[in-house]
This record gives C-alpha cells, structure tokens and sequence, in this order.
C-alpha cells in the first residue's frame, strides 16, 4: 500500500511540476490571440453532420454550383451512399457527365482552358474544408463566411470581389441566389472605436488598418456588406450556404463520423483494460516495499 | 556439446518441449534473462520511466502502420497527395492506419522528449551511462531524419516547402553547399526524384539504423543497469540474503512488464483521445496547409516546421545572417542538437540525480525548460507574432529579440553547467532509494 502511495504522490508531484512549468508559458497564449487577429472576422458555420436532408441538399448544390468548374477528385460518386441515397438516386440526380457511379468526382472543364479564363485553374474541393482551418476558425466557418462574402466590384475582371478571400478568381456563382451586394466602408479615427463598431456589426466583417488618409496618419476602416436579397431570402441562403458547407465538411473526410464512433468504443474497452490491468499491477507489486 | 549442458525449458506449458530443442541451439533462455527475465531494475521507477518503454512501443506502431502505408501509397509526386486521400478514403481502414502513423510521428517525440528530460532530471546520462545515452542521442538524430523523410510523403504544399527550406539549409554552407542540396535533392529543386529517395530513405534506410541503434541502446542499458530518482547504483548495494538481488532491487520482470503495460494502456487512452477526435491536434500534428497538394510555383505566406522541430527553427531564425549567408544560423541550430551529446561531460556534478542537486543546477534545469518552450512556440509562428519594438530598439520583432535572448539562454545553459555544476551546494546522496 505503501509503494502505492508513494507511486501516487510522484505521479502528481510530477504532474504539478508539468503544470507549473506550462503556466510559465501561459501567458504567450493571449498575446498570440490578439496577434492572429488582422484577417476578416470569420461566421461560425452552423452546420449538424447527422443531418442527412442538409447533407443531400449540400450534395445538390455542391454538383449543380461547384462542380462545373472546380473538381473533387478524391471523392467518389458511390460514396453519397452515406447520406442516405441509393446508387440510383445518385445516378439519376447527381451525375451530369456521364460517368459511372463508382468513379471519382471530376469536372468538365478542361484545367489549362481554367487557367487561362480565371487566371488561375480553380482548385480541387474535395479537402478544402480541412486544408481552409486556421486560428481564425474552422474550414467550414471559412467556406461558409467565403460564400456570404461577395460584393459587386467594377475594377475586377469578373465584376466580383470577396471580403474574406481580396482579389478571388471566382466570380459569385451563387449570385442570383444571393443578389448583388456592395461593400460599405466606415472610417474610424482610432482602433478602439473601429473594434466597437466591430463588434456591434453582425455578419463578415473586415476591420483594416490604412495609411491613407490626408494627413497621413493611421485610420481605421471597417468593411462591411450591405444586406441583399436575390431569389432567396437572406434565410434561406443561409441555409443554402450551411447546406453546401456541411456536404463540403463531410467530403474532405467522409470517415468522421465513424472515427468519432469507433473512438468512443476503443475508449470504453481501453477504459475496461485499465482497471484489468491496474488491478493486477497491484496485485503483482503488493509485497514490494 | 553445449546443448547437454543446458536444462530444460520449464513453465510454458505444452511449448516446453519446442522451447528446450531451440534453447538447445540457440542461446534463447540466456537472451531473455540477460535482456529483461532476470535484468535487475531499481524498485522506484516514477513516472518519467514510462517513456522509454513508450518510445519502444510507438516504435512498433510506426513500423506496422508504416508497413500498411506503403502498401497504397505511391512514391510518385503526380500521385502521392492522391494516394494518401484513397487511403482515407477507399482503403478500408486505411483511415486509422494514418491517424496511427501521423498521430505516432508527434507521439514519438513527445514520449522520447519526455525520456530525455527524465534523464536530465536524474543524471541518467553520468558515468558509467555515457554510451548509452550516446546510443540515445544517436536515435533522437536518426528520428529527426526519420520524421522529415516521411512529412515529405503526404506530398501536400508544407511537405514540399518545409523540405525545400530544410534542404536549402545544407545549400548555406560555405563551398560544398549548393552541390551539396542539389545532391539530396536529386534535383535543381524537391520534385519527384526527391520524393523518390526520401522514401528509400523513410521505409528501409533509417528504420534500420534506428532498429540497430535501439538495439544498442537496450543492450547497454541492461549492461550498465538502469539509474533511478535518487542516482544510487544498486548495484554497489548489499545483496539481500534471501533473494540475492541488490536491496533495492527487483526483477523487471514480472515487476516492470505489468508496469509499464499499465504505462502502454493509459498512453493508449490518450493517443486514442488524439487520434479519434483531434487527428489534426489544432493544426500541430496535421498542418491545415498539407491539405492542399505541393504546388512549386505557390510559396505559402508561412512555412513553419512541424512543432518537434520548432525549437531548433527558432534558433536557426534568431542568429542573424553573416556576410548574407545563412551559414550562422544553420550552424548554431547544428549545435543546438550537438551539444546534448556532451552532457555527459558537461554535468560535474558530484550527485546525480536533481533530488540532490542544489538550488542553482535546479534553476537552470526549470529555465532551460521554459527557454525550450518558448522558442519551440515561436517557431510555429511567423517573426512579427508578437508585433515590433519601437524606434528605441530599431523597430525590431519582438518575437525575433525573445528568441535570440532564448537562443543565448540555451547555449549558456550547457556552456556554462560544468561552472555551476561544481560550485552548486548540492545534498548528499543516500545509500538507499527514498522513494
């Protein structure tokens, strides 16, 4: 019992040295928040991975919207069979090329002609969502601010620009859904006053520093979208839009949902296998002093 | 005939017979008692002796895992980014396989840093260990080559741009240097023939040496025996009359085997924890930009290193360029490894184990720790982090004079421990352990 005790005492003698030792580099954590931010304020994408109407709808618009000029080239067709659709609803409804079921998601747009129209060749979607994640937020907050973040811009050559993304290649494919909105800039003399207007904005929302002004010192801009409609509501294209995010979150990894469920069974028997094999460490060790 | 000589193999049941035919020809009974069966360890392992068992058993791991990789990946640098996501994807299982090995590359370090530090804790590293943790060293160096070999593999934009930054350092030294990357590289930049080679070198080369090394280092371990918390040598005790071991000591096994069984089944839980629900861990094991394929022509705004090799980065970064070359930085991060290799040496202690050591050997083992950290931190992040220091000191990055005073610190630490070492009011050593 001894040897027990004294095992215990090490261990969270130990642990508290551990603990002391990470409080000491504690306070580089807030710093590194306040450095990180500077990039456009990020929405929390409410999306719910079980919900298979939300998925499918995403799925929808994700071949109907993306896939004419973006590819997802590590995701298969006969894959969606996980959002609760049959090999023949994906047949019938999702594929537009021609190609069979079991082959991978490409695109019909020829990738050197991409080039040249959007200067740049639209990029593969399939792990977007992860490969998006930064401090700012996840992937999918990326995607989902992304798609609710473009304005009408005359000096770009598609006559579109994104607060989250400056400068894109992309024109607003979702546009008619959406409607046209414009950008509308509020300048601010100080940071502080400029970080309150922040704050009592909803929505994307860009807060630059400029050196532009008359006299030349510092001001600070807040860029922010007018509120618009097209066809749909502003609702419904968030909806829309968290639809199309939670599809795109499933496809850069399709086994997430199983990985958290496996997890949580490996975890009650390794759980099981600790008490077994404590219990018989004891055992063993009783008459050691 | 040696085979008569021997007795038989008993207490393994129906296998005793096959086991007394091998052990006739073969030095198996021996082996195991010499090895582990009736290897002597000190009674008051604490928790920092778990990791060197861990570091075996993630060793393991990643040769399994590894071995289930290469079966669908392909070293092909027109597939290999392809490859990783059909065996996410199509391969089944295929996903757990790589959280295993990608979740075990940072495991690795952490468990064989752990064990390091436990050495620097209790002296483990004093006479007459010295080889043995040359033999440790000599892992850790060859781990580092392991672990940037395989990042390169996922072929994703910090793969290839971490492992053109990390080869360009060779380019920096002076004379021999841009012959000198170009020969690693096999190429005038990373492209295919890299990859190539760096998987050679991932899946065959290096396992081997480490499998050798680890050998090594078990061996001398088990010559030397094994230190403990309070430094005694068990091995100067008294025997016990009864069980003829050293008072303090007992057999590793069955003693040790349940430990650190125990020790693998609690480690298990948190990798689990990691690998099931944080296999990107924030970003630091799995870096959001090796999601997207290695592009040449597109350099990330910020490459950073996977965060074991931060440390090393940042000091690489704090030394300021010489005469415009980056020799400078690349040599002191050279040194910052090298130097862990004199310890040994360096340590003029006259007790071993920091439960004895005096408050000045113990101060700088707590701000070598903090100094470690930070700059580990700070090599996850770009230079201007944490802003600029005003006109009065040049508008220089903070972050960059921080890392330069840690660099100092870190050097200092080591060049100056056989001075404070020796002149440290230190405590007596007991005979027996304390617990």
């Amino acid at each position: 019992m001894q040897a027990g005790a004294g095992e215990v005492d090490m261990v969270s003698a130990a642990l508290k040295r551990f603990v002391r030792a990470a409080a000491c580099v504690a306070w580089l954590v807030p710093l590194a928040a306040v450095a990180s931010e500077g990039g456009p304020r990020l929405q929390t994408a409410p999306i719910n991975a079980h919900d298979l109407a939300s998925l499918q709808n995403g799925a929808k618009l994700f071949v109907n919207y993306c896939l004419n000029c973006h590819t997802a080239s590590y995701m298969r067709y006969n894959r969606l069979q996980d959002l609760g659709l049959t090999e023949a609803q994906i047949k019938d409804n999702l594929i537009f090329t021609g190609v069979k079921v079991g082959e991978l998601m490409q695109s019909a747009m020829d990738r050197k002609e991409a080039k040249d129209w959007f200067g740049v060749a639209p990029p593969d979607l399939t792990v977007a969502a992860r490969a998006r994640s930064s401090a700012a937020g996840s992937g999918a907050d990326w995607i989902y601010s992304y798609l609710r973040a473009f304005y009408r811009d005359p000096a770009r050559p598609t006559g579109w620009n994104n607060l989250v993304y400056a400068n894109v290649g992309m024109p607003h494919v979702l546009w008619q859904l959406n409607g046209q909105a414009q950008l509308h800039e509020e300048v601010f003399p100080s940071e502080h006053a400029a970080k309150a207007a922040l704050i009592a904005t909803r929505g994307v929302a860009l807060l630059e520093e400029t050196h532009e002004t008359k006299d030349g010192k510092a001001a600070f801009v807040l860029k922010t979208l007018t509120p618009v409609t097209g066809t749909q509501s502003a609702v419904d294209y968030e909806k829309t839009v968290t639809d199309l995010v939670n599809y795109m979150q499933y496809m850069a990894e399709p086994s997430r949902l199983e990985r958290r469920q496996i997890g949580f069974y490996v975890l009650m028997l390794l759980g099981v296998l600790f008490v077994l094999v404590f219990a018989l460490k004891k055992s063993y060790w009783k008459n050691i002093h | 005939m040696a085979a008569l000589d021997k007795q038989p193999v008993t207490g393994a049941g129906p296998l005793n017979g096959l086991l007394t035919w091998v052990d006739a020809r073969f030095p198996l009974i021996k082996l195991w008692e010499d090895q582990w069966g009736k290897y002597v360890a000190p009674k008051n392992f604490n928790f920092w002796y778990y990791f060197g068992s861990l570091s075996a058993f993630v060793l393991v791991l990643q040769i399994v895992t590894g071995i289930f990789l290469t079966m669908n990946y392909k070293p092909d640098a027109a597939q290999a980014f392809a490859s990783v996501e059909y065996i996410m994807r199509d391969v089944w299982g295929g996903w757990i396989i790589r959280y295993m090995h990608s979740t075990g590359a940072s495991a690795f370090f952490i468990c064989v840093y752990l064990h390091m530090f436990r050495a620097l804790l209790y002296g483990s590293y004093r006479k007459p260990r010295e080889l043995l943790w040359i033999f440790g060293m000599l892992i850790y160096l060859c781990l580092m080559g392991e672990a940037f070999f395989g990042y390169l593999l996922p072929w994703g934009q910090m793969s290839y741009w971490g492992a053109q930054v990390i080869v360009n350092l060779f380019g920096a030294i002076p004379f021999i240097g841009p012959d000198l990357s170009e020969w690693i590289r096999g190429d005038y930049v990373v492209s295919d023939a890299t990859l190539n080679r760096f998987f050679a070198f991932h899946v065959i080369a290096l396992p081997l040496v480490l499998l050798g090394l680890v050998a090594a280092h078990l061996m001398a371990l088990h010559e030397v025996g094994s230190n403990n918390p309070d430094g005694v040598e068990i091995k100067n005790q008294p025997k016990d009359p009864k069980t003829g071991l050293p008072l303090d000591g007992i057999y590793s096994h069955p003693y040790y085997s349940i430990k650190d069984t125990l020790g693998v089944v609690v480690f298990l839980i948190v990798f689990s924890v990691i690998m099931f629900f944080l296999p990107e861990m924030g970003g630091y094991f799995l870096e959001y930009n090796n999601f997207i394929p290695a592009d040449p022509l597109k350099t990330p705004p910020h490459i950073a290193p996977v965060w074991y090799f931060t440390p090393y980065y940042s000091i690489l970064r704090a030394i300021p360029p010489l005469f415009n070359s980056q020799f400078p930085g690349v040599l002191a991060m050279g040194a910052a490894t090298m130097i862990l290799f004199l310890l040994p040496w360096l340590d003029r202690s006259p007790v071993k184990s920091m439960r004895y050591k005096g408050p000045i050997f113990k101060s700088a083992v707590a701000i070598f720790v903090v100094v470690f950290l930070i700059l580990g931190y700070l090599g996850t992040e770009p230079t201007n982090v944490w802003g600029q220091f005003g006109a009065w000191l040049g508008n220089a990055d903070r972050a960059t004079v921080v890392a330069r005073i840690c660099t100092a610190i870190y050097f200092l630490f080591f060049i100056l421990m056989p001075w404070y070492s020796r002149i440290d009011k230190c405590k007596p050593e007991p005979a027996r352990l304390t617990w």
